[in-house]
């Protein structure tokens, strides 16, 4: 044991280490540019055209990672508390959304509504609706639960696990378990041509990224610019001593928890009009979330950013590049990636210890 | 040295009677009696472990007495939270730096100003954030952070980090500063700094500084007090100090124990 252990502080460990990581990191990029033996694509070199599709495909679900992720990262990072809820906060967007633009629009055939009944408006609406919905719940449950456990770790998580349990079994039971989806507006549900090796994309998938660029960019702009995003900024580096100050903490963590919930439940809006609602999609996109703040670093939103970047990357790629026989295991590397990057930075990519 | 006459009989701005603080069995504050002049310079000195910060901890409202009394500027403060202290006019440091590394010092000064007005979250700037933003450049060129306004806490020095921390501590307009430690971990040179800047400090500001090092505590301060297993043991000016063999045993380890309490 110590053998192993002077070994593995030793330079030569440190130089085997480097070499697998390379290996690690360059032998997938090589394996898709070059190879892809037996794969349905075959190599980017040769097949530029489903690369590029894939490649977009993976910015595209990395948008949606980063929205959804983006909110339970705000949270943590200001309050250290980990919102088991968010996967339910979620589904309960998508749901209300539904319930919104199936009321403007009616029920529409036995495979829900086409996105040709569907006008901007009657997606925008259900949109703001969902996202409002859930920022109140939100906000409702923080202030009935978490607030007075603060400091309380995890008690706090114990009362999310509590809260999405409650949620999923309510939503079951009003909602049902077949899975629905919210209409695209005509507007979105159409292809683009990119004039890019005649690639021919779906512009809803660019409407998302555009989403999610937009978000990034007004998260930014309101933790960089604003006087609350400077007191939230604040607030992750020592909440005790902006308290201390005399500013009013309680409601930073208020707002903190209201904008964090709305992400989620706009991501559920998009999530619902991209895939569908149904049970089990909550675990998914609480996971989701998790494996993409943990890549990131806990309360980081610039981690948040690469690491859906590179959850949305390589889900898509493995996918995709797999050879056919075993395309089967493609989430196997979205663990791989968690793998690698918790060896190399325990804390994630721009993680900072609490 | 004493330049800040203190006059005498005039009401203490804080009065402490009986304060104790009890962890579990232990007593790590017991029994003190405090007051504090207006404008006085106090140096609270004593060896690790004997309740200096807690004593710090106590009066500034950062955890609550077990025993005793508290008064600021005649009011009994024993009730009222940190925020509240800090609002009334006590501003203080900690030990261990407690800055927000992730923001510049202006910024940070910005939020030390900030906490002690009102509508803190608006979310849109007014004309009167410039002046806060004026105020908070001032405070930096008060302790020799002029050309730093803009740099990140994370990055500078510690002796740096120190300075902005007074800074900080002044933001509130405090008519009650405590320093814990202001000099710990500084090189000589900016030991030197941190006690002219010290001494420059408004002469109206009361101040109550934990020190280690005697030669900043004994140049800054006008009157000593001295701390040993909780309680207070000696009190008297830094002249009185030097002379006092209590003090020359328990800093220097002279004479081995039984040495009376000759408390000044």
């Amino acid at each position: 044991m110590t053998d192993f252990a002077t070994f593995a502080s030793s330079r030569t460990a440190r130089l085997v280490g480097r070499g697998l990581l390379v290996v690690l990191i360059a032998f997938p990029v090589i394996w898709v540019l070059f190879i892809a033996n037996g794969t349905s694509f075959g190599s980017a070199v040769s097949d530029p055209k489903d690369f590029l599709i894939t490649l977009l495909n993976g910015l595209t679900a990395a948008a949606l990672y980063f929205v959804v992720a983006s909110g339970f990262t705000l949270i943590f990072g200001l309050m250290r508390v980990v919102n088991m809820a968010h996967g339910a906060f979620f589904l309960f967007g998508g749901y209300i959304a539904l319930k919104v633009q199936r009321g403007q629009v009616g029920e529409g055939g036995s495979f829900g509504l086409s996105s040709s009944q569907v006008g901007l408006f009657q997606w925008v609406l259900p949109l703001i609706a969902g996202a409002a919905a859930v920022a109140g719940l939100g906000l409702l449950m923080q202030q009935l639960f978490i607030r007075w456990n603060q400091g309380q770790e995890l008690r706090q998580a114990l009362i999310t696990i509590a809260v999405s349990i409650i949620m999923a079994d309510q939503m079951l039971a009003h909602f049902g378990g077949v899975a629905q989806d919210i209409a695209w507006p005509g507007t979105f549900d159409k292809f683009v041509n990119l004039h890019v090796a005649g690639v021919q994309y779906t512009l809803t998938r660019l409407v998302i990224a555009g989403i999610g660029l937009a978000i990034g960019l007004g998260l930014w702009l309101w933790l960089k610019k604003t006087r609350t995003g400077m007191v939230i900024r604040a607030g992750v580096d020592d909440r005790a001593m902006v308290s201390a100050m005399g500013i009013n903490i309680q409601l930073t963590f208020a707002i903190a928890f209201l904008v964090g919930s709305a992400l989620a439940g706009v991501g559920g809006v998009i999530g619902g009009s991209f895939a569908s609602l149904a049970p089990g999609v909550d675990a998914n996109w609480l996971l989701n979330s998790l494996v993409v703040v943990i890549i990131g670093g806990m309360g980081s939103l610039g981690g948040a950013a690469i690491g859906a970047l590179l959850l949305g990357l390589t889900t898509n790629f493995a996918a995709a590049y797999l050879p056919a026989d075993y395309t089967f295991y493609s989430i196997i590397f979205t663990f791989v990636l968690l793998a690698i990057v918790l060896a190399v930075r325990p804390l994630g990519l721009y993680g900072r210890p609490a | 040295m004493t330049e800040n006459a203190v006059t005498p009989g005039a009401a203490p701005i804080l009065r402490l009677r009986g304060v104790g603080r009890r962890f579990g069995g232990l007593d790590a504050v017991s029994d003190v009696d405090l007051d504090v002049g207006p404008g006085e310079r106090r140096a609270i000195l004593g060896p690790n472990g004997a309740g200096k910060t807690t004593l710090f901890n106590v009066i500034s409202g950062d955890m609550p007495a077990t025993a005793g009394t508290i008064e600021f500027l005649g009011e009994d403060v024993g009730q009222i939270p940190a925020s509240g202290r800090s609002k009334r006019g006590m501003g203080r440091t900690y030990q261990k730096s407690r800055l927000f590394l992730g923001l510049s010092v202006e910024d940070n000064l910005y939020l030390a100003v900030l906490g002690n007005q009102t509508g803190h979250l608006r979310p849109f700037r007014r004309s009167r954030d410039g002046d806060i933003r004026e105020r908070a450049r001032e405070l930096a060129g008060a302790v020799g952070l002029q050309g730093k306004c803009d740099a990140l806490v994370g990055s500078m020095s510690h002796g740096e980090q120190r300075q902005l921390e007074v800074a900080m501590a002044r933001a509130g307009d405090p008519k009650l500063m405590l320093l814990d430690e202001p000099a710990s971990g500084l090189s000589r040179g900016e030991r030197v700094a941190l006690t002219d800047l010290l001494l420059e400090l408004d002469p109206s500001i009361t101040l109550i500084l934990i020190e280690h090092d005697m030669d900043v505590a004994l140049r800054v301060a006008n009157r000593v007090t001295m701390m040993h297993d909780g309680r207070k043991i000696v009190e008297g000016t830094p002249d009185e100090i030097r002379a006092n063999d209590l003090v020359h045993e328990l800093y220097l380890g002279g004479r081995v124990a039984g040495a009376e309490e000759d408390g000044a």
